[in-house]
């Protein structure tokens, strides 16, 4: 730990923008060919109230696909010092269970089951030019931006 | 189960993992697509560029995808203008809230074995699912 640490981030290089592009693009395959990006789906995911016969279990088996990849690549990542490409990993610490994070899960599961669109799906579907995709996502950037002046008030309370 | 598609939704579900996989191995960066459009319009500067790209890595896909197999984005449920806008507010405001959406705590959350997703996990599924079972048995599906 002699080491000193680089005060700033350097300038990401075109091998770091090109992966966070294509990895973008490959998200966006992923989700529209697990039918993510058909709402029925997810609520047919969601909808316990007509019985096993009814219900549609695909969305877990998405999940379960992502994460038979995820989490050995994460037990690698845990070992090592940075990504490639940049001088150290971004991830979030925090082990804390607060309000925000509970309230938060909650709001956004009511938004979630009224239109079957998470925001992943609500990108893709607005490059698809779908109406309901693109309603979505000027929805929730919306939300996004509410978000800000929430918390800037919030701010302004506290100091 | 008749809607159900094992072998897509599995090879879509493992794409979706390289996908993320890539971003955390080479760019040190966590998947999650709340968090990263919320970094940009809440206007942090550091690291806007990577961001705006993967988004727009993510817009293009949809994009692309659509050109050939347009029913991959069928809309059949029943939902006016105002029920999708207002849907798009709680899931814009509630992910910054809650830290995390369906990728950053469902995928990268849970792929990390992180407590703080497996709650937010369980609790925006269960909300979730008690407003589709409230839109269906209370107002017959149509919002």
């Amino acid at each position: 730990m002699n080491q000193k640490m680089p005060k700033a981030t350097p300038a990401h290089g075109a091998r770091f923008l090109a992966t966070a592009f294509l990895s973008g693009l490959l998200f966006a395959f992923g989700l529209a060919l697990g039918g993510m990006t058909l709402p029925s789906k997810i609520v047919g995911f969601l909808n316990f109230s007509g019985g096993l016969s009814g219900w549609d279990p695909s969305l877990g088996l998405v999940m379960g696909g992502a994460l038979l990849v995820y989490v050995p690549t994460w037990l690698w990542v845990k070992r090592r010092s940075h990504p490639l490409f940049d001088v150290r990993f971004h991830v979030p610490e925090r082990h804390q269970i607060d309000l925000p994070l509970v309230a938060g899960a909650i709001i956004f599961g009511v938004g979630w089951g009224i239109a079957g669109f998470c925001p992943g799906p609500a990108f893709v579907s607005l490059g698809a030019l779908s109406k309901p995709g693109l309603l979505l996502a000027l929805g929730m950037t919306g939300g996004i931006l509410g978000y800000r002046l929430f918390q800037r008030v919030l701010n302004r309370g506290a100091g | 189960m008749k809607h159900f598609t094992p072998l897509t939704s599995l090879a879509g579900g493992v794409l979706i993992g390289l996908a993320a996989a890539a971003l955390l191995v080479l760019d040190g960066r966590i998947a999650g697509v709340s968090g990263i459009a919320g970094g940009l319009l809440r206007g942090r500067h550091a690291g806007a560029l990577w961001r705006a790209l993967f988004l727009t890595g993510l817009v293009l896909g949809g994009f692309l995808y659509s050109v050939c197999v347009p029913e991959a984005f069928a809309f059949t449920l029943a939902r006016s203008r105002g029920a999708l806008l207002a849907a798009g507010l709680l899931v814009g405001f509630g992910t910054q809230l809650g830290d995390g959406c369906t990728s950053g705590h469902g995928i990268c959350g849970l792929g990390r074995f992180s407590p703080r997703s497996l709650t937010a996990v369980l609790t925006f599924m269960l909300s979730a699912a008690i407003t589709v079972f409230i839109v269906s048995r209370y107002f017959g599906g149509v919002l």
